[in-house]
């Protein structure tokens, strides 16, 4: 390795053999790495907490696989499910609203804007609440979270086609999002003012969006789908670096934008929708996590990878509180908010103010 | 001599003599031949043909409207056109690789937008897109490239300050320089003195010609008349999306084809500072009474 010591001005390279080439940037480098370091910490303490407690050294060892049988029942049967469900939606989420953020090159364009939590909810609500042949057949064949995730994909990809016009814009897409959200939300609540009372508890139980009982078989799907989309984020990503520069600087230095850009932000739907899938619609984790990544990384443009973890550390840090810091046990989507609100606020206050 | 030069019908321009002296250098490196262009049903450019030469800075001026910079985009290949081909360097444009063109040809599009808060350096740094990979993101190389980009451009000093903390000159700088960064010989610049004030654009123009000195083929859309016949070496003359006049502005620059391209009454006189001519605009008012309308030009 061979860090190169270019003049003051330029960003210094990292080489690594003869092909290999970086540009070194100390602080987002460290702030992603503390932040992998906060969310694995946070991840740990969550299993260890609950009914049966297990302490930090303990728990680390059994993930290492070196503890004790009786810990190794607990942390792998039992709670690994719901934590590693918290991380893998937390990174989905932020992965997505960094996308969709950077695209439309505005913070608001979050995937909760663009109409995938909205349809999801809407789907959920209407196969928990139409009692009937049709609807109870899906979710008994399908299950629920399925169902809801088609509906949250479909509802993106509307929104993606309505918004296209020679080319996607960032406006039309965050005002055709807003518009079919809506849509869908006024469906979602007509449907909760006519239905049955009980099917309302239940609906209402779903929308507030939840780790709560997950099992191994949906973590490792939403698990793999989100790797796989990961990967795919991240051979793009290069590609898509000049295009924070419009799009025609973006032709201009050899980028196809416009398929770049199709890429993405499919991948950014898919990515909230295996979200939508394994924890319900967590409000706010996709809007705040690469705004507060962005300012903790002090880039110009919300940094994939540390909104990711930021995103896991929201929502794994509000799991956490919402299970053991409040009196009563709280669906995280409830937490996330409450947490994540406050913090971006205080990093733009903090800004105006210097 | 000005019917000479110019043939209305359109398609056929007939390309003034002393653009051939600037084409010695060798045969031109981008060149429209029969393009026709639109928006939607509306054709802008219909059956043009032009040939940027090497080595000078072609400046495209005509009125608002009269698809200037539609021709800038279409030879950039932002635009494709419906029928007719832009040829760079012996090949159809069309069929290149997005990635092979950017190493050839350098753009500046009209109104480019930078994040906030994104540093000088950093944004001329970007200009070596089109060489870098997935693995190799930062070379030697790139490293070298940019600083001769930012020095070239007087913007070294301002290396690390952000984008948006610059004066409007300054910033038209850093974009020209990121452009420059893309290591082509060849520059497309579309209106790079807009929102300028005179002595700002006046500093940008002299850029351009230091960058024309040093080898550059320049390809510019300027609205200021007589900034363009001061800094350019060839003069593509638009209306209504075909080529009325192309020449140096010694010979194209006439009251006559002010009067057809702008429908403007003009004096052209000889610069009293350059070795070029120099537009004299006459309107309604403020003319003294033998250049009044109804005497003619």
């Amino acid at each position: 390795m061979n860090v190169t010591d270019m003049k003051a001005s330029l960003p210094p390279g990292v080489r690594l053999g003869r092909r290999l080439s970086f540009v070194w940037r100390p602080w987002p480098l460290c702030v992603t790495l503390l932040l992998a370091a906060a969310t694995f910490l946070v991840f740990c303490v969550s299993i260890g907490v609950g009914d049966f407690p297990i302490g930090l050294p303990q728990v680390v060892a059994t993930l290492f696989g070196r503890g004790e049988q009786v810990d190794a029942f607990v942390i792998m049967d039992l709670r690994m499910p719901r934590a590693l469900a918290g991380v893998v939606v937390g990174v989905a989420l932020g992965v997505s609203g960094a996308i969709t953020q950077s695209i439309a090159r505005n913070p608001l364009a979050s995937p909760d804007v663009l109409g995938i939590t909205s349809g999801a909810s809407a789907v959920a609500v209407f196969l928990v609440t139409v009692s009937g042949g049709t609807a109870a057949a899906i979710v008994d064949s399908v299950g629920l979270s399925a169902a809801a995730l088609a509906g949250g994909l479909g509802t993106g990809l509307l929104v993606y086609f309505l918004a296209w016009r020679r080319g996607v814009d960032g406006f039309r897409l965050i005002l055709i999002g807003i518009s079919v959200s809506a849509v869908m939300e006024a469906v979602t609540t007509w449907l909760l003012v006519t239905a049955d009372i009980r099917d309302v508890a239940r609906a209402q139980a779903w929308l507030v969006g939840s780790l709560e009982d997950r099992s191994w078989g949906e973590v490792w799907t939403a698990l793999w789908c989100g790797l796989a989309l990961l990967v795919v984020v991240s051979c793009v990503a290069f590609q898509f670096r000049p295009m924070h520069f419009g799009d025609d600087v973006a032709a201009g230095l050899g980028v196809r934008y416009a398929r770049v850009r199709a890429v993405l932000l499919l991948c950014a739907v898919l990515l909230a929708g295996v979200a939508v899938s394994a924890a319900g619609p967590v409000p706010f984790v996709a809007l705040v996590a690469p705004q507060v990544a962005m300012r903790l990384a002090r880039c110009p443009t919300p940094p994939l990878a540390a909104s990711g973890l930021t995103g896991a550390l929201l929502l794994t840090g509000s799991d956490l509180v919402a299970r053991t810091a409040l009196p009563v046990s709280l669906p995280v989507g409830v937490v996330t908010a409450a947490i994540g609100g406050p913090f971006l606020v205080h990093l733009l206050v903090r800004a105006n103010l210097r | 001599m000005y019917k000479s030069q110019v043939n209305r019908s359109k398609g056929e321009p007939v390309v003034a003599q002393s653009v051939t002296e600037a084409e010695v250098g060798g045969a031109s490196r981008l060149a429209a031949r029969g393009v026709t262009v639109g928006y939607g049903g509306r054709v802008v450019i219909d059956e043009l043909d032009v040939a940027i030469p090497p080595g000078v800075i072609t400046t495209i001026i005509g009125p608002n409207g009269c698809g200037k910079s539609t021709l800038l985009r279409t030879l950039s290949r932002l635009l494709k056109p419906a029928r007719g081909t832009v040829v760079l360097d012996g090949e159809d444009i069309g069929r290149l690789r997005t990635r092979d063109v950017a190493k050839k040809l350098g753009l500046l599009p009209q109104t480019p937008v930078a994040p906030e808060g994104l540093t000088v350096a950093d944004l001329v740094a970007r200009g070596r897109h089109p060489h870098q990979s997935w693995l190799r993101q930062w070379s030697s190389d790139d490293a070298d490239v940019v600083e001769r980009a930012l020095a070239m451009t007087g913007v070294s000093d301002l290396a690390d300050r952000p984008v948006d903390a610059l004066s409007g000159g300054q910033r038209q700088r850093v974009w020209i320089s990121m452009t420059l960064a893309q290591g082509t010989d060849l520059l497309l610049l579309d209106e790079p003195t807009t929102y300028l004030d005179l002595a700002h654009a006046l500093d940008v123009l002299d850029l351009v010609d230091d960058l024309h000195e040093s080898g550059c083929t320049v390809v510019m859309v300027l609205h200021d008349l007589n900034l363009a016949t001061r800094y350019s070496d060839n003069l593509v003359v638009m209306r209504d999306g075909s080529i009325l006049a192309q020449g140096h502005p010694r010979d194209v620059i006439t009251a006559e084809l002010l009067h057809e391209a702008f429908g403007l009454r003009a004096r052209v006189i000889d610069d009293p500072v350059g070795d070029r001519p120099l537009i004299v605009p006459i309107g309604r008012t403020h003319v003294q009474p033998g250049h009044l309308p109804a005497q003619g030009s």
